[in-house]
């Protein structure tokens, strides 16, 4: 049995009595002989968060959420009931429930369950993050952060600093007999600044993290860099002049630009949409859908980033699949029932916000290869443009592929020299189209910092993105200057 | 069965509302025990199901049932929270014990705690905000699948669909503090909506149509629903692309209720506290044109919005936030009103039905119907979805990617895309030209169609 499987055991079963043969009873009740597929989805979460407003750490908060999702799958169809409590009966008329989906009748090919034996790739330890730092040293570090900050300029009004820890036990059983369990750490601190000069107010932020514990934070004087990048940001921002509107050259920088591929790639190569024919990327395998500079992927195994999966929720070791290479559509992002309906294998992104959501096909960390230009030489290569460096969210209509991205640092190119920042402004353009005016792409492919989070359809998990600086021949800026 | 939808120390209730005086009772209790000051405690029980149809067969069938139990305790004026998802004696226990240890690291904040006892609730009317939905699954199934297939059915243009879903959701939460307050609120929640895709390869769209209500009865019928999602889809077959330029923008009844929310943002008591606010001292001052009136209804029948005490216990007030052009109040919590020297709002939570009223005279002439903004703008965009986050609350500046449509002569033309509309807040609140009669109901935030006078677009 994996270390992982043993504690989720210990965790989620062991306080109320329940055992091996309860989980073998149950998936084999939740079966059927017009179920294809079933699965029970055990998680135990425990959050934290301090955060620290005006001088004082004012409040803080600790929750504790646990239960089972049940879900029956019959062709297309999905059965679906949770509870919050882990007790047979619950179990038992949660699977009832999911499995009416087929009227289906009593289960005759008997299941066993196979524990999980081998031991998973450690892509990150098993830490709780809130017991490893005493909770006044919590409050101590938000209040030297605060500190840092406001000693880096007079012109600081406000500090916000906030500190959050996720410790996540899953364990997933599967009707084809595989049970396997995954133990989650998250951490996540974030820096908000709020400058004045002259009545004029700007603000700026910086933060990160990802599957640690807070050592991270102290570590390098990590948290001292994110309020140096507020207070950083916050200011270029109080010089920043009008942005530009209409279409024009955008050079986008390293790291959290990235966000740009989640939205104009990332979420039309989603399974489920393609299956369905509702993606402007569906049936485009072996396409080109970007310049052969680009190679883009989805990589979840990553060691210790904030979207990496040992194994997704549908007990799917996590992998690194390539979505784009050298400029051609290659494949999709899958769960299991998305996976099996288009005949392609699961790619170990079937993920759920929690128990009580049902899976499907998201993003672990997607990012673009690295290119062969010197970053300054893209830059120079510009007479007039716009350079982006840091963004706010992003969207997309997944049919029309229209996105949008929101710069939140940017500055003018003029002449092949950066010359004065610009106020934020949304990028808007069209998926399967922008990849292919990438006419430079840089050798300084980044990471983000492990802030960012994906929505889909009500549901939301940490997500990562990368790239390196890159050179779009021609997107619209969405700035107010004519 | 008529029954009171919050009640004051009830004499009479249900065993699911005397469960909950229960366990809110000994949460309290426990609170004390451990020699805190002050406690609050809230509960939450809801439990529904949805069903999805698409293609004219189930796809999925889900059963929800979630219940929360969230307290704070404070140590003098240092706080911390704690929240559960088990209900049981020894997790509420751990529960408490986890918050109060939280309140020992936290630091002592003057302006920290519970809403004073004199703005606490003490009448509850029945709003009519409750009304459970007995339909069986079988059903859910028939509405969904008569939704979709009338929006298929409806234009051959439309090519796939996304589905159409049934939900029914209701639920019962209570909030309890150490001042002896008790309020109980039950509420339901019921929808159908239906997507739809339009067209093939490059010139493919999606849209939808939904409707949401407390009572089933209210919902619009389903074929209604079906009708104009399709419709809308179709309607933005071959989209173009718009030149960048200054134009004036109406943002549909649909989309309009985006720009009350940027408003209430800026006048929330969290900005205003922190400067964080464009509209930082504005209270007073004239940030809209001449004719403009927002309000809240908290109490409106029936509203989604609705409600009689705030998440803190305070009564709920019809407040006037924009009166004739001028901003008259900001929105409040007991902790932001305490930081400004001002008084609670009742507005811990959020807004209750805001209400923008129409600029267009009721009964003469101009009916301020979308057709008739359209027609008196003459030239210009109307947006009737927006994308994106480009919003700064600190600056007011304002960029948004859109879909819509291009006005000429005062009649629509064809569809856009792929387009932005930028401005900042402060100058486009002072050019809300018109506000049509249009009002979208299934909102919080009851706006009809907005005309911005002038806005930057920028497309090809």
């Amino acid at each position: 049995m994996s270390d992982q499987l043993q504690t989720a055991m210990q965790l989620l079963l062991e306080p109320t009595g329940l055992g091996d043969h309860d989980l073998t009873r149950t998936i084999n009740q939740a079966m059927g002989p017009k179920i294809d597929y079933a699965d029970l989805y055990f998680q135990h979460s425990r959050r934290e968060s301090w955060s620290l407003d005006e001088g004082t750490v004012k409040s803080g908060s600790y929750s504790i959420d646990q239960g089972v999702g049940i879900r029956a799958v019959s062709g297309e169809k999905t059965g679906f009931a949770y509870s919050d409590e882990i007790i047979l009966p619950a179990l038992t008329s949660a699977a009832d429930t999911a499995k009416a989906i087929a009227r289906s009748g009593n289960n005759e090919n008997v299941i066993k369950i196979q524990p999980q034996t081998q031991a998973l790739t450690r892509l990150y330890e098993p830490f709780n993050p809130s017991v490893s730092m005493r909770d006044e040293d919590k409050v101590a570090l938000l209040q030297e952060i605060e500190q840092t900050a406001r000693a880096i300029d007079s012109r600081i009004t406000q500090v916000m600093v906030s500190l959050a820890g996720l410790h996540d036990v899953v364990m997933v059983v599967r009707s084809d007999g595989l049970l396997a369990a995954d133990v989650r750490p998250l951490v996540r601190m974030n820096v908000h600044v709020i400058v004045e000069h002259n009545g004029r107010l700007e603000q700026g932020s910086g933060g990160g993290g990802g599957r640690y514990d807070y050592g991270y934070f102290t570590e390098n004087n990590r948290a001292h860099g994110y309020a140096e990048e507020a207070v950083r940001q916050a200011l270029v921002s109080l010089e920043s002049r009008e942005a530009p509107a209409g279409e024009m050259v955008v050079v986008l920088g390293p790291g959290w630009p990235g966000i740009l591929l989640h939205e104009a790639i990332g979420h039309g190569l989603e399974g489920d949409f393609n299956r369905k024919g509702t993606s402007a990327f569906s049936g485009r395998i072996g396409e080109k859908v970007a310049s052969e500079l680009c190679t883009v992927v989805d990589d979840g195994t990553i060691e210790n980033r904030r979207g990496s999966l040992s194994i997704d929720d549908e007990g799917t070791p996590g992998q690194d699949t390539v979505l784009i290479e050298n400029g051609i559509l290659t494949g999709y992002m899958q769960d299991n029932l998305n996976a099996r309906l288009m005949g392609m294998a699961p790619t170990g992104n079937g993920r759920r916000e929690s128990y009580a959501h049902l899976p499907m096909p998201r993003m672990t960390n997607t990012y673009m290869h690295a290119g062969n230009h010197d970053p300054g030489e893209i830059i120079a290569s510009v007479d007039k443009g716009l350079y982006a460096v840091n963004f706010g969210g992003g969207q997309v209509d997944i049919t029309s592929g229209k996105f949008v991205f929101s710069a939140s640092e940017a500055y003018m190119i003029e002449k092949g020299r950066v010359t004065y920042p610009v106020k934020g402004a949304t990028l808007i353009g069209n998926g399967p189209e922008v990849l292919t005016r990438v006419s430079m792409v840089g050798n300084d492919m980044a990471l983000d910092s492990g802030v960012g989070v994906c929505g889909k359809e009500g549901q939301s998990v940490p997500v990562g993105v990368g790239q390196p600086t890159m050179r779009i021949d021609r997107l619209t800026v969405g700035g107010v200057s004519v | 069965m008529a029954r009171s939808n919050q009640i004051w120390r009830p004499d009479v209730q249900s065993d699911i509302e005397q469960s909950l005086i229960g366990v809110a009772s000994s949460a309290l209790e426990l609170a004390k025990q451990q020699g805190t000051n002050w406690a609050d405690v809230s509960i939450s029980q809801e439990q529904g199901r949805s069903v999805t149809v698409r293609n004219r067969e189930v796809e999925t069938i889900e059963h929800n049932r979630d219940k929360n139990i969230g307290v704070t305790v404070y140590f003098g004026h240092r706080s911390g929270s704690a929240s559960s998802t088990d209900f049981s004696s020894e997790a509420i226990r751990s529960c408490i014990n986890s918050a109060c240890n939280i309140a020992r690291f936290t630091e002592e904040d003057p302006f920290n705690g519970l809403a004073d006892i004199e703005y606490l609730a003490t009448e509850f009317p029945d709003l009519d905000l409750n009304r459970p939905w007995p339909i069986p699954v079988d059903r859910m199934i028939e509405v969904a699948t008569n939704c979709e297939t009338v929006a298929m059915d409806s234009d051959s243009r439309i090519t796939n669909t996304e589905g159409a879903t049934v939900s029914s959701h209701n639920g019962i939460s209570m909030l309890a503090n150490s001042h002896g307050f008790f309020g109980l609120s039950r509420g339901s929640r019921h929808s159908i909506g239906c997507s739809m895709i339009a067209g093939a390869g490059e010139n493919m769209h999606r849209d939808y149509w939904y409707d949401c209500k407390r009572h089933a009865d209210d919902l619009i019928p389903s074929d209604e629903i079906g009708l104009e999602a399709a419709r809308r889809t179709v309607q933005r077959l071959g989209a173009r692309k718009v030149k960048t330029g200054e134009y004036p923008v109406i943002y549909d009844s649909g989309v309009s209720s985006s720009l009350i929310s940027h408003l209430i943002s800026a006048i929330s008591g969290s900005s205003l506290y922190r400067k964080a606010s464009f509209l930082l001292d504005h209270k007073g001052q004239r940030i809209f044109p001449h004719g403009t009136n927002i309000y809240e209804q908290p109490r409106l029948p029936r509203a989604l919005g609705s409600a009689v005490f705030d998440n803190e216990g305070v009564a709920t007030q019809p407040n006037r936030i924009v009166c004739d052009g001028v901003l008259e109040s900001y929105l409040l919590n007991s902790y932001s009103a305490r930081k400004l020297g001002m008084q609670t709002t009742g507005n811990a939570g959020g807004v209750h039905n805001l209400t923008l009223d129409s600029t267009y005279a009721d009964d003469s002439g101009a009916s301020g119907t979308l057709e008739q903004m359209i027609s008196d703008m003459g030239r210009g965009i109307v947006v009737s979805e927006l994308i994106g986050f480009g919003v700064n609350t600190v600056t007011g500046d304002y960029s948004r990617g859109a879909f819509g449509f291009w006005v000429e002569n005062g009649e629509i033309q064809y569809p856009v895309q792929e387009f932005t509309i930028a401005g900042n807040l402060k100058e486009m609140f002072k050019a809300m030209a018109a506000v049509g009669s249009d009002v979208d109901q299934r909102k919080n935030i009851r706006a009809g169609s907005i005309l911005i006078e002038n806005l930057t677009v920028a497309g090809e």
